[in-house]
């Protein structure tokens, strides 16, 4: 894992290279590049991230099934490490793209993670060790990670990575406690990005999203209030590996929250001041959210503000309504305002089936904010000149008959780049990439 | 330095408190305010149905002519500012609606002057840290809720003031003056005014909500930027002394009498006779007059 | 003795927040052959797997229980660890401890914890008599069945063609395109939808891998993943398809017109006629119980103008027969039928159309040219009621599910009527706007507020004729207020349901479907386009109601799931079968009788029975029926069986 052996690369006569590469390791990329692989052609994997994984990694459990994320999910991130015809390459980044279907020349830069991963063992000893914490960005910044880190213990590839904006060492030239720990000499504080060329044949790109940040929503207090939090966290307030261990309790305090308001649609369904677009998955983590909540606290009381209940999947209506006859108090209507008063937070909304205001003394409160593509998704278009819209989303070839294809042969979408999309469809979107670029490699 | 001035009709009655500390201060600062000639009232309202071409007639006049005076126009009730400073927005963006107003007031106008209110003119032209040196009595970590109100920062994008959901600015203003500025979730909520004829008890609510609110966290005084709201703010505590038994009275100040008191005036130049809720008692406490 | 390895995963809190799992493997650690006995918090987790790898070198085990999930959820990645350290795959086994356990004993963590200690024991019981097994090979065939050739189908075998397999593809309707073929505009884009639908038909006609059948049916299915055996049934034209060239003198000299099923009762068609205007393939079919020549005789006029000869009164069904490694069921969908909708008039009001019928009539090359007009008198509407969630979302009467499209293609519906009656209103009875697709709330946001469509948040509670309209009544809740509506023209969004047979045909397949009769998925996030049978895939409206684009994903999905499991020449399976011991089999044929899968058969020289490996799927019913105990399972024989029983008593 994560080492240099080469792969052999598939070329037809005619020097059609079949050898395709995906970037992002979420759940799309470990699809589109499991069934690439599995169809006996070789795969560049590329992840940002120290290790694969994706958004997916940091949920608790998925709805409409309540199966737990990490048992869905960590059976594929083991099968992508160890399978015979895909290499990883996480904590790299694709630098620049030249040629066409068939001879792509793609720059990766593979950063420094300032650790040798041939040498390491994945042991763990540095991150026990490691003197240095600040707030995870894994867990939405409510827990505390390591200098030193891997993004969860049971990542894939199982080793670490020093962040240098936080490690003694690069910071103020002491400590070194991890490379004394380390048993094997791993740690390399000298190592630098490293810059390589590899050929493929084809990209599929499913580079995946990000939530509008709640310090832009002002109405819900510019993201100062510590017990307003986004889906995200809530999800791993609610994950069994997060800050809590699973249990619910509020950032602030760390009390167990008995009134809790969700907003749905936040910075979605709104084109005058955010996005005009419906965020896709936004109502059916709520409803998870909420039953969730009151399978942990019983005696806690859910208060769910919606526009419309967009519940179209398969099982997902008759989730929605279990979820209402659980006790969960929905309102349609949206919130204008949020504050602190004392230690409660006061949520102004309106429910507009009765036309009456509706005021909320809450202990926590969880927006279910935009999703928006991955910041460098744009940047990335235009490294390799396919079409992304007003917002960022990555644009097919054709809404309805090519909806993974772009505008460039050979270059392929599949998950939340494309647009928002639950976790079902984007399976079914990362295997339909795949088989485009199965295809492709057949036809040459 | 002058500036070209638009009190409006509450200013020269039941707001006469305001109107002159604001000219007194201005003199203590260093500039002053000159009275638009001939203006008239701004309607009150800004209109809200898009065909209403009248109701803008009486500000796009008062615009008009102060552009003949100079290029900059300040007000201080909050209410004329927005409804000035919106339809010098209107006629500045929409072309046709600037031509049919123009032929309406026989004028040309073309919606290039730039409307300020006081506070503005204050932090912009004049500079907190300006003031904060000219304070000849600082004022001793009073607690002073500054309310907003609605008309000075909504709608943003027209009025452009702060921002909307977070101001600082009135904050800036009162930690210069020496007072400990007291943050309250209703500081930018609306004070219900607009229903104190039709529904009174409406506005009455929204007024305790405020003022308790306010008096939570702390607050010994509450300091506003408009005649309306301080109507509603001050005037209508005896009646929610009837509402509530448990309401204690708290004192209500324009910003420009908590600077005249900062600045030094006299105490019996600052229009205290016209607050309902006294605030000499409090000002005594603290050493102020 | 052997020397056993046990491992207890907390699964994060679901196994470890009720059973006490540091006690389980403290406890089964004192088993006198367990010598390796470890919790950790995810199992399947690469830490996890390299736990029991390490554990299996360094201290030889020959023998492996992982107590977690269930073992359709594991079974797999333990299996495939402990081969990876050199293992037996098949000495690995599971002790369910969270469904089982844990999580139907939240409240009961004494018990719990003793009950996780009962199955794991109970499971220690049946790897002590694991045999060493390795797994069956099989060859396979490296095509394809396609059933339908609607827009799902057809994805389906273009991207499986292009891939380079030969694929089947089997329609019921005499030409290509399902139900897209009948809409005239597809939303966001509000774009024709015939066009690229016609351009992919006529890829698959002419492409040489893919093998067309149209009117045609899948009688029989035998066999098993790799190698399934097909019995085709193709339908009778008439007409000699080979000959035919659809140059449509036929259809201009029948004298019989009744209406067509295609255009959902608007128009007519001749009893010998094309499926629709520009069908592919372009050929037409005779309706043999409209034809008067199979009444009495009397009409032969299309034989006679036939240039091509191609007429054939006495054409015989034929059958077809056909070997494939691979199953894509994409059998699409229908609309609830009006007519069970009581408040809504039982269909039996003509100015009350479901959504389809509104499509054709939408359609330039519709029975109205694309003209909004009423059925009943030809005037144009000037008040329209949309009505969406009909029979959907209504777990008491009718469907519980949400059919997905229906709040879109109200809008853009809406949005044409609009665009072509501008002085019209329409209202649009909803209960929640699902625009959740891309480009969806935009359009939808526009639909309101530049069209003038009047959107109530409320149901109807009946429709009846009076004066010449249609009256509704119903609710608008945001309001409050009870609504009536004098409409000319009533649309519904009738729910959408699997399309006809589909039951039946799941049941050749083998393949289960949910109560509604939509085809059921292996699991409804990572394996979404396979269905409970291996080798058999789903595509389309079939496995649940979706919109095209969806659509198009899942199908090219399925294609690509084929395309790895074909790129092999070997399938391997589980060697977890039956097998029979011959000295004891008295050859009484009982299990022949009994088996489900057509795997046992009489050795008839030998006189005993035996197993056909490739079909055992292991399900036991043989070694129950046995009267002689001479069947018995691999890995779970009836010693192994008793032995776990005697655990637990």
């Amino acid at each position: 894992m994560g080492g240099e052996n080469k792969i052999e690369m598939g070329t037809s006569e005619n020097g059609f290279i079949k050898r395709a590469m995906v970037i992002g390791g979420g759940i799309a990329g470990i699809t589109a590049s499991i069934d690439i692989g599995n169809a006996g052609y070789e795969v560049l994997l590329i992840e940002r991230l120290p290790s694969i994984g994706g958004h997916m990694l940091q949920l608790s459990e998925t709805f409409p099934t309540l199966d737990c994320a990490q048992c869905t999910l960590t059976p594929k991130t083991v099968e992508t490490g160890q399978h015979p015809r895909i290499r990883l390459h996480t904590y790299s980044e694709v630098v620049r793209v030249a040629g066409r279907a068939g001879n792509f020349s793609v720059q990766i830069r593979k950063k420094a993670a300032y650790v040798d991963w041939e040498k390491c063992t994945g042991c763990g000893l540095c991150q026990q060790k490691c003197p240095s914490r600040y707030p995870s960005e894994f867990d939405r910044r409510m827990g505390l990670g390591k200098a030193i880190y891997t993004l969860s213990p049971q990542a894939v590839p199982n080793k670490p990575v020093i962040n240098p904006e936080h490690c003694r060492y690069f910071l103020e030239k002491k400590c070194r406690v991890c490379e004394k720990i380390c048993p094997v000499g791993a740690i390399h504080y000298q190592q630098e990005d490293r810059l390589i060329e590899e050929k493929v044949g084809a990209i599929v790109v499913a580079t995946g999203f990000d939530l509008m940040p709640v310090e832009r929503f002002g109405e819900y207090g510019y993201g100062e209030i510590p017990d307003v939090i986004d889906g995200l966290s809530f999800e791993r307030l609610n994950s069994a590996s997060g800050p809590t261990n699973g249990e619910i309790r509020r950032p602030s305090d760390g009390r167990i929250p008995k009134e809790v308001v969700f907003i749905q649609c936040t910075g979605s369904r709104d084109p005058e001041r955010y996005m005009p677009y419906c965020s896709r998955v936004c109502c059916m983590y709520t409803a998870k959210h909420a039953r969730l909540y009151k399978h942990k606290v019983h005696d806690g009381q859910v208060y769910i503000f919606y526009m419309d209940i967009r519940s179209t999947g398969k099982g997902y209506e008759e989730f929605i309504q279990q979820t209402m006859e659980e006790g969960i108090l929905y309102l349609r209507g949206r919130v204008s305002r949020i504050f602190r008063e004392g230690e409660k937070i006061v949520v102004w909304g309106v429910d507009t089936l009765t036309g009456k205001k509706v005021e909320v003394l809450a202990d926590l409160v969880v927006l279910a904010t935009a999703i928006v593509p991955h910041q460098e998704t744009k940047t990335l278009a235009q490294i390799l000149g396919i079409h992304s819209d007003s917002y960022g989303f990555l644009t097919e070839a054709e809404r309805k008959l090519k909806p993974v294809e772009t505008n460039q042969e050979g270059i392929y979408l599949a998950g939340c780049a494309q647009g928002p999309k639950d976790i079902a469809e984007t399976v079914a979107h990362a295997n339909a990439a795949a088989s485009k670029v199965q295809a492709l490699f057949a036809t040459h | 330095m002058n500036y070209l001035y638009f009190p409006g009709c509450t200013l020269y009655t039941k707001a006469k408190n305001f109107d002159q500390t604001a000219r007194n201060c201005s003199l203590l600062l260093g500039f002053e305010l000159v009275e638009l000639p001939n203006w008239t009232c701004c309607g009150a309202t800004f209109p809200l149905a898009t065909d209403n071409l009248m109701a803008l007639l009486p500000p796009a006049r008062i615009l008009a002519r102060a552009k003949e005076q100079g290029e900059v126009l300040t007000t201080l009730c909050a209410i004329c500012f927005n409804v000035i400073k919106r339809t010098n927005h209107l006629i500045q963006k929409d072309g046709e609606k600037r031509e049919k107003i123009n032929q309406f007031i026989e004028m040309n106008y073309q919606g290039d002057l730039k409307v300020l209110h006081y506070l503005e003119i204050l932090k912009q032209e004049i500079g907190f840290s300006t003031i904060q040196e000219r304070v000849k009595k600082p004022l001793n970590e009073l607690q002073a809720a500054p309310y907003y109100g609605c008309m000075l920062l909504r709608p943003f994008e027209e009025m452009g003031f702060d921002d909307k959901e977070r101001p600082t600015l009135f904050e800036e203003f009162l930690t210069a003056l020496g007072a400990r500025s007291i943050d309250f979730p209703y500081k930018i909520e609306c004070c219900g005014s607009f229903q104190s004829v039709g529904t009174p008890e409406v506005a009455t609510e929204c007024a305790y909500r405020i003022l308790t609110s306010a008096m939570r966290q702390g607050a010994e005084v509450i300091v506003s930027t408009c005649p309306l709201c301080t109507f509603n703010l001050d005037q209508k505590q005896s009646d929610i002394l009837k509402a509530h038994l448990d309401f204690k009275t708290i004192p209500v100040l324009y910003f420009t009498q908590l600077l005249g008191v900062a600045m030094g005036l006299e105490p019996q130049t600052l229009g205290f006779e016209q607050n309902a809720v006294d605030p000499i008692p409090l000002l005594k406490r603290k050493g102020l007059v | 003795m052997k020397k056993l390895g046990v491992f207890i995963c907390h699964c994060g809190v679901n196994i470890a927040g009720t059973v006490d799992v540091k006690r389980v493997a403290e406890e089964i650690g004192r088993t006198e052959d367990v010598c390796h006995s470890v919790d950790y918090i995810y199992m399947c987790s690469e830490p996890g797997q390299q736990l029991i790898r390490e554990a299996i070198q360094e201290k030889r085990l020959d023998g492996v229980v992982v107590a977690c999930c269930s073992p359709s959820m594991h079974e797999n990645t333990f299996r495939k660890a402990v081969k990876t350290a050199g293992m037996n795959p098949y000495l690995c086994e599971i002790a369910n401890i969270r469904e089982q356990c844990s999580w139907v004993h939240q409240k009961e963590k004494e018990e719990a914890t003793r009950k996780a200690l009962q199955i794991i024991q109970a499971t220690l019981e049946k790897v002590r008599r694991n045999e060493k097994l390795e797994p069956l090979a099989m060859s396979l065939h490296r095509n394809v069945l396609v059933i339908g050739g609607g827009i799902a189908g057809m994805t389906a075998s273009l991207d499986l063609a292009q891939g380079g397999y030969e694929v089947i593809l089997v329609e019921k309707s005499p030409a290509l395109g399902g139900h897209m073929a009948q809409l005239s505009k597809t939303f966001p884009e509000l774009s024709p939808a015939f066009p690229g639908l016609l351009a992919k038909a006529s890829e698959i006609e002419a492409h040489p891998k893919i093998e067309l059948f149209c009117y045609s049916e899948v009688e029989e299915v035998k066999g098993y993943i790799g190698n399934f055996e097909i019995g085709l049934r193709k339908k009778t034209t008439y007409v000699d398809w080979t000959r035919c060239n659809g140059c449509g003198l036929c259809i201009e000299v029948c004298p019989i017109e009744y209406p067509s099923p295609f255009e959902r009762g608007l128009g007519v068609r001749k009893a010998i006629d094309f499926l629709y205007p520009h069908c592919i393939p372009r050929r037409v079919f005779l309706s043999s119980t409209q034809c008067p020549y199979f009444k009495d005789r009397s009409c032969g006029r299309c034989a006679e103008v036939c240039p091509q000869r191609a007429i054939q009164f006495d054409q015989k069904e034929e059958k077809i027969e056909r070997k494939v490694g691979a199953i894509v069921v994409a059998t699409g969908f229908d609309l609830f039928p009006n007519e069970k909708l009581g408040e809504y008039g039982y269909g039996e009001i003509p100015d009350v159309i479901d959504g389809l019928t509104f499509e054709r009539m939408l359609s330039p090359d519709g029975p109205t040219r694309g003209r909004i007009q009423r059925p009943s008198d030809g005037r144009v509407p000037k008040e329209m009621v949309f009505i969406q969630c009909v029979a959907s979302r209504d777990p008491d009467r009718y469907m519980p599910y949400c059919s997905r499209i229906c709040c879109m293609y109200t809008a853009k519906q809406a949005t044409i009527y609009k665009k072509q009656v501008p002085d019209g209103q329409p209202y649009v009875f909803y209960m929640d706007i699902r625009s959740d697709g891309k480009g969806y709330e935009e359009f939808l946001q526009k639909t309101i507020e530049e069209n003038g469509i009047l959107y109530l948040r409320g149901r109807v509670s009946r429709i009846f004729q009076e004066d010449g309209k249609v009256k509704v009544w119903g609710v608008d809740t945001l309001t409050g207020k009870r609504v009536e509506i004098g409409a000319d023209l009533v649309v519904l969004a009738t729910a959408i349901i699997p399309s006809e047979g589909v039951k039946e045909l799941a049941s050749k397949l083998r393949a289960t479907v949910d109560k509604h009769g939509f085809l059921t998925e292996a699991h409804i996030k990572l394996y979404p386009v396979e269905s409970s049978t291996r080798g058999i895939y789903l595509a389309g409206c079939g496995q649940g109601p979706k919109d095209i684009t969806d659509t198009v994903s899942q199908a090219s999905a399925t294609a690509s799931k084929i395309q790895a499991l074909l790129s092999t020449d070997k399938l391997f399976q589980d060697p977890l079968i039956a097998y029979v011991d011959e000295t004891i089999c008295s050859g009484c044929g009982i299990c022949v009788e009994i088996c489900p899968y057509e795997a046992r058969e009489m050795d008839l020289r030998r006189g005993i029975s035996v197993v056909h490996s490739a079909l055992c799927q292991g399900c036991g019913a043989c070694i129950a029926a046995c009267p002689n105990f001479a069947c018995e399972l691999r890995n779970s024989s009836s010693i192994q069986t008793l032995r776990m029983v005697d655990t637990f008593i």
